[in-house]
């Protein structure tokens, strides 16, 4: 194993940035010197084959990594094709990053580097090889905006619309998604208990709350707007219907969680049902409840935002969307979309954040035994 | 045999639990299971009566008909002298299951106050029980710990003290200490004994062990499969103050002995029949 400790994954990833960099180097010869920063990237990137006789140091394949990417976005011409030799820049700060996230990711499994910290530089360092290679792609080979608008129109559009997209999202979000998500997941827990206590209900509602699940949100989110206006009223109503029903059947799953001897348990308390209900049946039931509160914090917003395409006051991320894309403004439906995204991702994330406090004693939570 | 449980029979004492031809029939879609058949018992205030015998043989059962867990199908049984549903509704024992089934979202001392708070004790009394028990089985200290984050020893000592914790004069015990290894077991035993002796309860014990049920037991019931009938009863003779090598002495095996062959004798029914 004398080449330099890396496996042979890392090996064939650090040949492929050095050889793409020293074939840019190659390419480039013709017009030496016209992208200075660009050519010391090729070079050092070509450098680093040194690694076949002396081992170099993960940071250092880092730094390639930013040095290649930050030349190239500053070397992208304004308007037109780019170079081609630039392209093996791409494909050598990409395999530079790959080679510095697999070492790195490895010196974390091994220990050398300590878990929290590092532990959130891979996903970051993924998320931006993403977007850069995204904005060289677009703006090198010319994509059409109105296909795929690069990253910094998107993000020139975001800081210019900040008003637009503030309005949007209150609209859909504060108003729509949230009151829907809390009817929705309240009326769904409410009923699951109803269901829980009477056999009646089990065989009448569970079999309408099934149907209802099946409903096509397309369908149902005209009726809605006929039903409550073109306001967020109808919005939040598709997004109670769309949360309702998960959370009934999670609920009614979870309220059976509770083992044997727990209930026998609490028959020898001669606990009334209640008592049994809140001391035992529904605190087992937690990790099944927000089960369903994790999956419908995306579906409310799915739900919201298409349900503003049927019918909307002029404001909203749904509407936004249709219409941008009418217009063309494909860039505005882009930041339209991150929006969306981050704003999911921020609610998916707090509603996870207060399952591990709430139920911090299960073990998926505490990462041990049952 | 029969003149034990005769003379059990005969007194008019302050039977804490009395059985009478008591017979219980689970239906199955295979046919019928016979789980007790004319089971004829009286335990006595402060006893300390084990039942054993293989899998099969009802003493689970048996006691999840005391606790009204189960319902009889025929024959006659009263707790305290009240039928076995009036004795639950008065809260009249307390059970300690095969697990400890102590609810992971609890501390300890939740967990021990949990019947305190179902029967609507105060909080300064829950507060009070939940030391002095703690203390009687040995956990202070532990109080707010999780469930998880105790051995499996502490955790069958903790579901004890939680049967202890509203001072029912009745202990119902299936085999608590079943999945616990020898050495915690032998002092669990021996704690138990001791307890016993501070707190003067009646204690049903189910076991699989011949040593465990000679060592805590002032009568052992011998119950056999098939259908789960009690074959034996046997008054032990040791003293009510035993130590853990009163196990080596000839008496002790005297009665392991007893156990041995009435369990045995049980067992070649079973296979003369099968």
């Amino acid at each position: 194993m004398n080449r330099t400790s890396l496996t042979t994954m890392q090996f064939a990833l650090a040949l492929l940035a050095s050889g793409a960099a020293a074939l840019g180097l190659v390419f480039s010869l013709p017009d030496p010197g016209s992208v200075p920063l660009l050519t010391v990237f090729f070079a050092l990137g070509a450098a680093a084959m040194v690694r076949l006789i002396r081992p170099i140091n993960l940071w250092f394949d880092g730094a390639l990594m930013l040095l290649g990417a930050v030349a190239l976005l500053l070397a992208l011409p304004q308007t037109g094709a780019m170079p081609a030799h630039f392209w093996w820049a791409l494909v050598a700060s990409w395999a530079f990053a790959w080679l510095f996230v697999e070492r790195l990711s490895a010196a974390i499994r091994a220990g050398h580097l300590p878990e929290t910290g590092t532990g959130l530089v891979i996903p970051v360092i993924f998320g931006l090889a993403l977007l850069v290679a995204w904005e060289v792609i677009t703006r090198g080979a010319n994509v059409p905006p109105v296909l795929l608008p690069p990253p910094s129109a998107i993000g020139a559009r975001f800081m210019a619309e900040t008003n637009i997209l503030w309005a949007d999202f209150v609209q859909t979000f504060i108003k729509s998604v949230l009151p829907g998500y809390a009817i929705g997941c309240l009326a769904g827990l409410a009923v699951a208990i109803a269901v829980d206590r009477s056999p009646f209900l089990k065989a009448g509602v569970m079999p309408i709350g099934n149907f209802m699940s099946a409903l096509p949100i397309i369908g149902i989110a005209p009726i809605m707007v006929m039903w409550f206006g073109f306001d967020w009223q109808s919005k939040a109503a598709v997004v109670v219907a769309m949360t309702f029903f998960p959370m009934l059947v999670n609920t009614v799953a979870g309220l059976n969680a509770a083992s044997a001897i727990e209930r026998d348990l609490m028959h020898t308390y001669a606990a009334n049902n209640w008592q049994t209900l809140m001391k035992l049946r529904l605190p087992a039931a937690g990790p099944f409840i927000f089960n369903a509160l994790k999956i419908n914090s995306t579906l409310a917003l799915i739900g919201a935002i298409v349900a503003e395409f049927f019918g909307t006051p002029i404001v909203g991320m749904g509407f936004r969307i249709s219409t941008g894309v009418g217009r063309l403004a494909i860039d505005l439906v882009w930041a339209e979309i991150a929006v969306a995204a981050v704003a999911g991702s921020a609610f998916y994330g707090v509603i996870a954040l207060i399952e591990r406090g709430v139920t911090f004693w299960h073990p998926s939570v505490r990462g041990g035994r049952a | 045999m029969s003149e034990t449980s005769s003379a059990t029979a005969c007194t008019n004492g302050p039977a804490v639990i009395r059985a009478e031809n008591l017979g219980l029939t689970f239906p199955t879609g295979d046919g019928d299971i016979v789980a007790l058949s004319d089971v004829n018992l009286t335990i006595e205030k402060g006893d300390f009566v084990s039942f054993i015998g293989p899998s099969g043989c009802g003493k689970t059962t048996f006691l999840r008909t005391i606790a009204d867990l189960e319902k009889p199908t025929s024959g006659t049984l009263s707790v305290n002298g009240m039928s076995p549903e009036e004795a639950r509704k008065a809260r009249a024992y307390g059970y300690v299951f095969q697990a400890a089934a102590l609810y992971p979202w609890r501390t300890i001392e939740k967990n021990i106050a949990l019947p305190l708070e179902i029967m609507g004790h105060s909080a300064g009394e829950q507060a009070e029980r939940v030391k002095r028990t703690m203390e009687l089985v040995n956990l202070s200290g532990f109080e707010k710990k999780y469930p998880w984050q105790l051995s499996g020893g502490m955790q069958q000592r903790a579901s004890i003290a939680r049967a202890l914790s509203f001072d029912a004069d009745l202990l119902l015990m299936d085999e608590p200490f079943g999945a616990l290894d020898e050495i915690v077991r032998d002092h669990l035993n021996s704690e138990l004994l001791k307890l016993w002796a501070r707190t003067e309860k009646t204690i049903c014990f189910v076991t699989h062990s011949i040593p465990e049920a000679v060592y805590l037991s002032t009568r052992i019931v011998v119950m056999s499969p098939r259908p789960g009938r009690v074959t034996d009863i046997i008054e032990s003779t040791l003293p009510r103050d035993r130590p853990l090598d009163i196990r080596e002495t000839p008496e002790f095996l005297a009665i392991a002995a007893r156990v041995r062959e009435g369990l045995r004798a049980g067992h070649s029914y079973e296979e003369g029949s099968v």
